[in-house]
């Protein structure tokens, strides 16, 4: 079975691709609350925020981007939820086929999903007049995290999609993760928050991710905040892995 | 476990032989049957036809499944005989999900064996899925896609060359053609159905599990489905399908058996599982009993507890019942 792994899954990929270029208004519902808050803090709360020398919609992008991935996973627990609802996962199963290459399919199509809903917020705040003198390598860096951070993500919303009971269950495990980047240094510097809010936003895992991709968009330094970052993305995505295949054992046997 | 032997010569002249029966799940006598031939409720099997000397293809002994304590399946044998249509019939939660779920390697029996194509579902799980096609019981189609694209789907997943060509063949063969770019999500009930069923058929497998192919059809889809199951075996395609419609058993199945509580109570062709209920008067019934008769009579009425105790009893109300031979 191992041998059709790589082809089965991109057979599957194909499909749940398919998904989401059918339904592209997915992608605009995915994208729309991130542009709708970035509007609303820049041309309202930003005023009051200040951020030193780095304009606002350049400091708050990068909460932004983590925001759109947040809520662009609940589409992919959806799209799971969907398949297992239906009986075509029970075909899928039933067929002479690489078994995980089912989940696969939907965490790569996940990851694609997200580059477009990315892209798109990116060039509504470019348009806002977000400006970044980040060379090709800075970008790169960018792209990598937030493919990882995708990834994390994505692992964990295939949890709720085999599991969830219900099509609102499946998607609102994503709430908290929207909302995390409100309690974090994305939208205003941490040094404002009373004392044990501030000791949450600095150790949560948005604020290290947020500080890194800034610092890489601003062309400073980035300091021990990448390693911070990479060590939360790589640890929450090995958790969630590890959890979505015991889920996924569990609805297969 | 008891054996009954049915004395055969009263009801026409037929011989009915062994059945081997748990007492747990033997029925009440005391049905509207009574009036009929109370001494023949016996469950029973009823031996195999002619093309079970190839072996059967599906090959279930002693099935046991339990979900949560709940022991949906208590003890299954069945054998199904190569290029059959097989019909599982049973009440809802009888099992009979269950049962298919096992046998494509969707679930884990607990206890007991079951072997389909010569594969053993537990131990040679992936040879099993190589020898086999599902339709679950809900439509086991692709909403977005198009019908075309549902079946380049399956057979690009099977390996097989040429998908577009495979597609074409079974849209014409399933009187899809002229809906086959139009997404899924727009056919009827029996439009999807009949795809679920021809991507059933993509790679030829030697068996189909159909499980309740006609559930939420209208009667002329229904129709439309039975066609479709009856062109499978004419390539040697062996079916077994689930159903609690007991006219679609007798309309499709070569063999029929009535799963009830957890177990096979009973097995045979329809003109066979006809004979168990002869009228035990001429000139008290007129008419031959129907299948749906039969059911009832074997699985008593529905909803009903377990009722071990009573079973027991009405077994021995049955003692009329003789060894031939």
């Amino acid at each position: 079975m191992a041998t059709h792994f790589l082809g089965d899954t991109a057979v599957l990929t194909g499909r749940t691709m398919r998904h989401v270029t059918r339904s592209l208004d997915t992608i605009i519902t995915t994208t729309i609350t991130p542009i709708a808050m970035m509007l609303l803090f820049v041309y309202v709360f930003g005023g009051a925020i200040d951020t030193g020398t780095v304009s606002y919609v350049d400091y708050m992008l990068p909460g932004i981007l983590l925001i759109t991935i947040a809520s662009g996973i609940s589409y992919t627990a959806f799209r799971l939820f969907t398949d297992m609802q239906g009986g075509i996962f029970e075909r899928f199963q039933s067929m002479p086929i690489a078994r995980s290459g089912v989940l696969w399919a939907h965490v790569l199509t996940s990851l694609a999903a997200n580059v477009i809903s990315l892209v798109f917020v990116v060039g509504v705040a470019l348009l806002m007049g977000f400006r970044s003198g980040a060379g090709v390598p800075a970008w790169l860096a960018v792209a990598g995290i937030l493919i990882l951070f995708t990834l994390a993500l994505t692992w964990i919303a295939v949890i709720p999609g085999l599991t969830a009971k219900s099509v609102d269950g499946a998607s609102a495990f994503s709430y908290p993760l929207i909302f995390l980047p409100f309690v974090s240094s994305a939208f205003v510097p941490t040094g404002t928050m009373p004392g044990p809010v501030r000791a949450f936003a600095e150790h949560q895992p948005v604020t290290s991710i947020v500080n890194t991709i800034r610092d890489l968009f601003t062309q400073q330094p980035v300091g021990t905040d990448i390693w911070t970052a990479l060590a939360w993305c790589g640890g929450i995505l090995i958790v969630a892995y590890v959890l979505a295949n015991i889920a996924y054992r569990r609805r297969i046997s | 476990m008891i054996v009954l032997i049915a004395r055969t010569a009263e009801w026409a002249g037929r011989r009915a032989s062994v059945g081997s029966v748990d007492e747990a799940n033997l029925p009440r006598a005391d049905l509207t049957l009574t009036l009929r031939q109370p001494s023949m409720l016996a469950v029973m099997s009823i031996p195999p036809t002619m093309h079970e000397i190839q072996g059967p293809v599906i090959h279930v002994q002693g099935l046991e499944k339990s979900y949560k304590g709940l022991r949906v399946l208590r003890g299954v044998d069945l054998e199904v005989a190569r290029g059959s249509i097989f019909a599982l019939l049973g009440s809802n939660g009888a099992g009979k999900t269950t049962v298919v779920k096992i046998l494509s390697t969707l679930l884990k029996a607990d206890t007991g064996t079951a072997r389909v194509n010569g594969f053993d579902v537990a131990t040679q799980a992936a040879d099993v899925r190589e020898s086999i096609s599902l339709t679950g019981q809900f439509a086991a189609v692709d909403d977005i896609l198009s019908g075309r694209e549902n079946l380049v789907l399956v057979a690009r997943l099977r390996h097989l060359k040429d998908p577009g060509a495979i597609a074409d063949d079974l849209l014409r063969r399933f009187a899809l053609t002229g809906a086959g770019t139009r997404r899924v999500a727009t056919y009827s009930g029996g439009m999807r159905r009949r795809l679920d069923i021809a991507m059933s058929l993509i790679g030829s497998p030697p068996v189909i599990f159909l499980d309740e192919p006609t559930a939420g059809l209208d009667p002329q889809a229904r129709i439309e489905v039975w066609q479709a199951v009856r062109k499978l075996t004419a390539g040697g395609t062996t079916v077994l399908l689930t159903t609690q419609h007991l006219d679609e058993a007798e309309q499709l199945a070569d063999r029929i058996a009535i799963l009830h509580q957890g177990r096979i109570v009973v097995d045979g062709t329809v003109s066979e599982l006809k004979q168990l209920l002869p009228p035990a008067k001429v000139e008290y019934v007129e008419r031959q009993p129907s299948l749906e008769d039969v059911f009832l009579a074997v699985v008593g009425a529905a909803g009903e507890e377990d009722r071990d105790g009573d079973v027991t009893r009405s077994n021995e109300d049955r003692k009329t019942t003789s060894n031939e031979q």
